[in-house]
């Protein structure tokens, strides 16, 4: 880990798609760099040998049957939508027109 | 002030002394007196509430029991907000398998409990629908992130209640409002409508007024489910069958590092107290060592922030949760709706998260964080090869004030430190209430035992339950 640990908050926000006001970006700069700080703390810890432990049990091929079974209606997955219309969810238009 | 045990309402309820509809309107008429100054409760349906229990089959174990659930776990029909204006028109299509387990074990959902939002923090507060206050002193915060549940049992509004404990937030608030709290081992019920916060953290998880009704709702919540692939295949057995037998011989381990001046003096005398009743018991108090006690809040912050960073994703305005109107770009669609849903704390993590996982910091911190964590859980691996359940504190002082603004979010974050290694190494875990003087605030006792052992986690929960009840 680098010395002195800063989050760009500005350019992780970016990253996240999370639009952020100047307050939030100065302030959530000074909250997580003390955390970073904080954590820095897990350097002193020997782990060369120690595999990662992404899961708290092991899992193993957990795949269920592949048969086609009961899921939500068209209607009901649309339900919650904030904009739709012919059975689809509506978002901003995402190609230029061509003309 | 509470309003009484599932046992003692399904006595009542198989005896004919109350109908289940009588009992959805007795619970509904304190609700109303109560939860204005509580506000564990942020909805209601008391006619679907009545609908269900007209249909209660008094004949299931749970026939006729209204059960409160954090606003998190999803209930087909009714609004799911994860306390946030991100999902506040959000009404779940399904039920979460939580809720068919209890609906299918004759209980009534009634109710959906305040909670921080998405289940980040630890006060309550971080709730779009304002903060829940402390039964016991509504001065106090009732603990998070199931601040609703925990406050609505212990307030005499819920009889028992569903929460959620990715860090602790089962059994914090349980400890804050003197109630029973408890995550089993992870897998063991399944996540699946349950909001994701960190998923190789979640586990749901009953707040109750006692260890037999906790006994009582996992024996009905556990088992695999094919719709949650993490769902543990390992076989379920009866949680209660273990309740009064005596604990003489059991081993119990104290962590050396637990018994740190960190400690508020409640908390400490809170863990003298337990020793000496464990003792009394004929348990043997073995002195066990947690090596890596110091780095668990590092480790969890990172993964946790990880995890949700990336299960948040998917509020992105299109499919579900708060769109901020107007003709934008794709790009500003997302960013704008996400700055509007989203509350601090939740953007904070999500910042956090993002960070560890972005190129170049990947290694250094989240790559890390696992490693450690993998040091964390075998430091109980090689505990709970020595003793049969680890004692503890849940918290390191009783309830803060509300509004205490004092605190840095590394402060509050670092509060969480003997809650977190039950969730990274996946182990259950449950707060029971140690005896206080009154008027004081509660503090709970912590019991942590090795994967799938809650059966033993019960027994021994409910021996110091008993003897403090004399």
């Amino acid at each position: 880990m680098a010395d002195q640990p800063t989050i760009d908050v500005a350019y992780i926000a970016g990253l996240a798609k999370l639009e952020l006001t100047a307050e939030e970006t100065e302030r959530f700069s000074q909250d997580l760099n003390q955390v970073l700080a904080h954590v820095q703390q897990l350097e002193q810890w020997d782990t060369a040998n120690t595999e990662p432990m992404y899961h708290p049990l092991p899992v193993f091929d957990a795949l269920r049957a592949d048969e086609p079974g009961e899921s939500l209606s068209n209607e009901a997955a649309l339900a919650n939508a904030p904009a739709q219309g012919e059975g689809q969810f509506r978002v901003p238009k995402v190609v230029e027109s061509a003309h | 002030m509470l309003f009484g045990t599932i046992s003692h309402w399904r006595k009542q309820l198989t005896s004919g002394a109350i109908s289940p509809v009588e009992l959805v309107d007795e619970l509904a008429a304190q609700m109303s007196a109560a939860n204005p100054a509580l506000n564990a409760y942020i909805s209601f349906d008391t006619e679907a509430a009545k609908t269900a229990a007209a249909q209660a089959d008094l004949s299931k174990p749970l026939g006729g029991i209204p059960v409160a659930v954090k606003d998190n776990i999803c209930i087909k029909g009714a609004p799911t907000r994860c306390a946030s204006r991100m999902l506040e028109n959000f009404v779940s299509p399904y039920d979460a398998t939580a809720v068919c387990k209890l609906r299918a074990a004759g209980a009534v959902p009634f109710g959906r409990t305040n909670m921080d939002e998405f289940a980040m923090g630890s006060a309550g507060e971080n709730s779009a629908f304002g903060a829940t206050h402390n039964p016991v002193n509504p001065a106090h915060v009732p603990g998070g992130s199931s601040s609703g549940s925990a406050a609505a049992v212990a307030g005499g509004i819920a009889i028992a209640a569903l929460g959620s404990d990715t860090g602790g937030s089962i059994r914090q608030p349980a400890s804050h409002c003197g109630i029973v709290g408890m995550k089993p081992t992870y897998g063991r019920i399944s996540r699946y409508g349950l909001v994701a916060f960190a998923s190789s953290l979640d586990q749901i998880g009953p707040l109750t007024q006692n260890t037999e009704d906790a006994a009582t709702l996992l024996n009905v919540l556990c088992g695999h489910d094919t719709k949650d692939s993490t769902s543990s295949t390992h076989a379920t057995e009866d949680f209660s069958a273990l309740l009064g037998h005596d604990i003489k011989g059991l081993r119990i381990g104290l962590p050396k590092e637990y018994l740190s001046s960190g400690n508020s003096p409640e908390v400490a005398a809170a863990l003298d107290k337990a020793v000496k009743t464990l003792t009394n018991l004929g348990a043997e108090i073995v002195e066990v060592s947690l090596p890596h006690a110091e780095a668990v809040v590092s480790a969890y912050y990172i993964i946790a922030c990880a995890e949700a960073s990336s299960n948040l994703s998917r509020f992105d305005g299109i499919r579900y949760g708060y769109r901020t109107p107007g003709n934008m770009s794709l790009d500003d669609l997302y960013s704008k709706s996400r700055e509007t849903g989203f509350g601090p704390e939740v953007k904070r993590r999500i910042i956090l998260g993002t960070y560890v996982l972005s190129s170049g910091f990947y290694d250094a911190y989240y790559a890390k964080a696992q490693k450690v964590r993998a040091l964390v859980a075998q430091d109980f691996a090689d505990a709970f090869a020595k003793v049969d359940l680890i004692l503890g504190p849940v918290a390191p002082t009783p309830a803060p004030k509300l509004h205490d603004t004092s605190l840095t979010p590394l402060q509050v974050y670092l509060s969480d430190i003997y809650t977190i290694p039950a969730n990274l190494a996946g182990l259950p875990g449950i707060s029971i209430p140690c005896p206080q003087a009154e008027g004081a605030l509660p503090v709970g006792i912590q019991l942590l035992a090795p994967h799938f052992a809650e059966a033993r986690l019960l027994q021994a929960a409910h021996a110091m339950e008993s003897e403090w009840a004399k």
